[in-house]
């Protein structure tokens, strides 16, 4: 277990009757970005602020960068950064003072933190607007900003509870070339996020958890190759032929997509789904502009482990 | 991790004063609001008598304890604040002192209750008001008006950490005007109807007012007072102390 940033055994949290974590499994390799899928109310949340000591589980055996969560709390927080869900600074102050006040509590002395503030302030894109009160930044500076904070020490391990939630395109953009240029240093980071797109993007590995359990893991194309079947996309040329089509192909599951003029639909077998879809165009004069056998995307990956088809998630 | 207890606490009150430099015109309205209370009691109020004889003598020294006790509102906002900001939150998963973040709530306000004794007091000076004990007795009133705004600070502290949200702050503060006034700040148990007079000198604040009038040695004070306002703040401290220090823990829970 010693290439292990993070341990998780068996995690339970209860509020009340509701079980946030009910035996949750979680296992982190030294240096890799480990993704954690779930819609809402999964219990993504529940699992950061336990790792993070800030929240104590009722059961399992949890360890950050070697050190027990309960036992050595203190040794956690030595080595840990925290991206909260939301904002974790002082709205009143300017972003420069923030910065040195988490520095001083990382006690690295006034010299250090101020140094240190100025280099995040820089890295982050944020020394012109230093002085400002945070109350006065964007959402996304704000997030800038709260990454820096989590970041004082340059953490063994870094957690990221829904990094990008709520940002615009360019915000989500300028926070994934943050963590992406952390990922080389060497920092472990577990990263929470209800968008696949970005689990795929950033994560060597994921675990999708639902109602505080983890029902799949693997890299994104094990996932993908797990619940099997590939995909056929057809794009038709003309929108006004969607419904014609989903009638006359031979294809069970479609989902349209009429912006794009797409049919999707899961097949078993390839080339007999390949030739029967292009015989029946032929047949019915329905043109099409593009045809494609794919392997599944990680949100279909994800609806069918997380929708109510309990078989899935059983055979899964 | 106890080796850095007073660094900790340190940073965390100045922390507290870098947002007073953030918003002076805040602290500026906390420090005018009382001495506005005594103008409004002393004119309007007491009868056209202005801030001035016998009245004057007997108000200051229940403004002063009136302003230790709405002093609770101002620690329940702040806390209640940085709880609801999640500011907290990166204070209890960084490796501080686990105490400092009460600490330095505690150091700021009490130096900003201090700072308010010190405007309230000179304006009083101003109008002409003069204490007539000794310099030591002075300094052993403002100590029990000190260690009353301290009961009040940890109160404060606890009900924010209970209640949370600050829409709760706002059915405290409604709470503190009658409870405050429920005292003999403004006038004597004495002139008001039987049992009202009982409350008014259970009152906590009470016991504080009247022991500070003892030690400025208004004329006809109720002497051999003191005890009770030592008594009264340290039964509240040790209530409310280890109440909040433990809902503080239980944040993780
Ligand atoms: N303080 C709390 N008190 C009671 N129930 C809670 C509390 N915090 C979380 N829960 C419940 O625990 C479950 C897991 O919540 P959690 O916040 O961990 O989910 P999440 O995956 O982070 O969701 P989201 O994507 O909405 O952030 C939810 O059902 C939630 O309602
Ligand atoms: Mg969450």
């Amino acid at each position: 277990m010693a290439d292990a940033a993070i341990t998780v055994e068996g995690a339970e949290k209860r509020y009340g009757d509701k079980k946030a974590l009910d035996g949750l499994d979680l296992r982190v390799a030294r240096g890799t970005v480990h993704g954690v899928l779930g819609p809402n109310g999964a219990g993504k949340t529940t699992l950061v602020r336990v790792l993070s000591t800030l929240l104590r589980p009722d059961a399992g055996r949890i360890e950050v960068a070697g050190h027990d969560v309960l036992g050595q709390a203190y040794e956690v927080r030595l080595r840990i950064g925290l991206l909260g869900q939301h904002a974790a600074l002082d709205e009143e102050l300017g972003g420069r003072q923030n910065l040195e006040l988490f520095g001083r509590l990382h006690h690295l002395g006034a010299k250090r933190a101020r140094a240190r503030a100025d280099e995040l302030l820089e890295r982050f894109d944020l020394a012109d607007t230093g002085r400002k009160a945070v109350r006065q930044y964007s959402g996304g500076m704000r997030r800038r900003l709260d990454l820096a904070a989590s970041l004082i020490t340059e953490p063994e391990v870094l957690f990221l509870d829904e990094p990008t939630t709520g940002l615009d395109p360019r915000g989500r953009a300028e926070v994934w070339d943050s963590v992406r240029s952390l990922v080389g240093g060497g920092t472990t980071v577990l990263l929470t996020t209800q968008y696949l797109e970005e689990a795929d993007q950033l994560a060597d590995r994921i675990s999708v958890v639902d109602t505080g359990r983890v029902i799949a893991e693997g890299t994104a194309d094990e996932l993908k190759a797990r619940i099997g079947g590939d995909h056929i996309d057809v794009v038709l040329r003309h929108a006004g032929q969607l419904g014609a089509a989903v009638a006359l192909l031979p294809l069970t599951g479609v989902t349209v997509d009429a912006d794009r003029r797409l049919l999707s639909a899961p097949v078993t077998d390839r080339m007999e789904a390949l030739s029967g879809v292009v015989r029946a165009l032929q047949e019915s004069g329905i043109e099409a502009e593009d045809i494609a056998l794919r392997r599944p995307t990680l949100d279909e990956v994800f609806l069918h482990l997380t929708g109510d088809d309990h078989r899935v998630k059983e055979a899964v | 991790m106890t080796a850095y207890a007073l660094t900790d606490a340190w940073t965390m009150t100045r922390r507290e004063l870098s947002r007073w430099g953030r918003q002076p015109v805040q602290l500026v309205v906390n420090l005018v609001f009382p001495v506005m209370l005594l103008l409004m009691f002393g004119y309007l109020v007491g009868g056209g008598r202005g801030v001035s004889g016998e009245y004057r003598d007997y108000l200051i020294p229940g403004m002063l304890a009136l302003t230790m006790a709405f002093g609770l509102e101002g620690t329940m906002l702040a806390v209640t604040q940085d709880l609801n900001k999640g500011v907290i939150d990166r204070f209890r998963s960084m490796p501080m002192a686990n105490g400092a973040v009460l600490v330095g709530r505690s150091a700021a306000d009490m130096l900003q209750s201090a700072m308010a004794l010190v405007v309230l007091i000179g304006v009083g000076a101003a109008l002409g008001w003069r204490v007539h004990g000794g310099a030591a007795a002075f300094l052993g009133a403002v100590g029990l008006l000190l260690l009353f705004r301290f009961a009040m600070l940890w109160i404060g502290i606890h009900l924010a950490l209970v209640a949370g949200k600050p829409e709760m702050v706002q059915a405290v503060q409604i709470l503190v005007w009658p409870v405050g006034f429920l005292s003999n700040a403004l006038a004597l148990p004495d002139t008001m109807p039987g049992w009202l007079g009982t409350v008014v000198e259970w009152n906590p604040m009470s016991h504080t007012a009247t022991a500070v009038r003892d030690l400025f040695g208004v004329p006809g004070a109720e002497s051999g007072h003191v005890w009770p306002a030592v008594i009264w703040p340290l039964a509240l401290l040790a209530v409310f102390f280890p109440l909040a220090v433990r809902r503080f823990g239980r944040l993780s829970r």
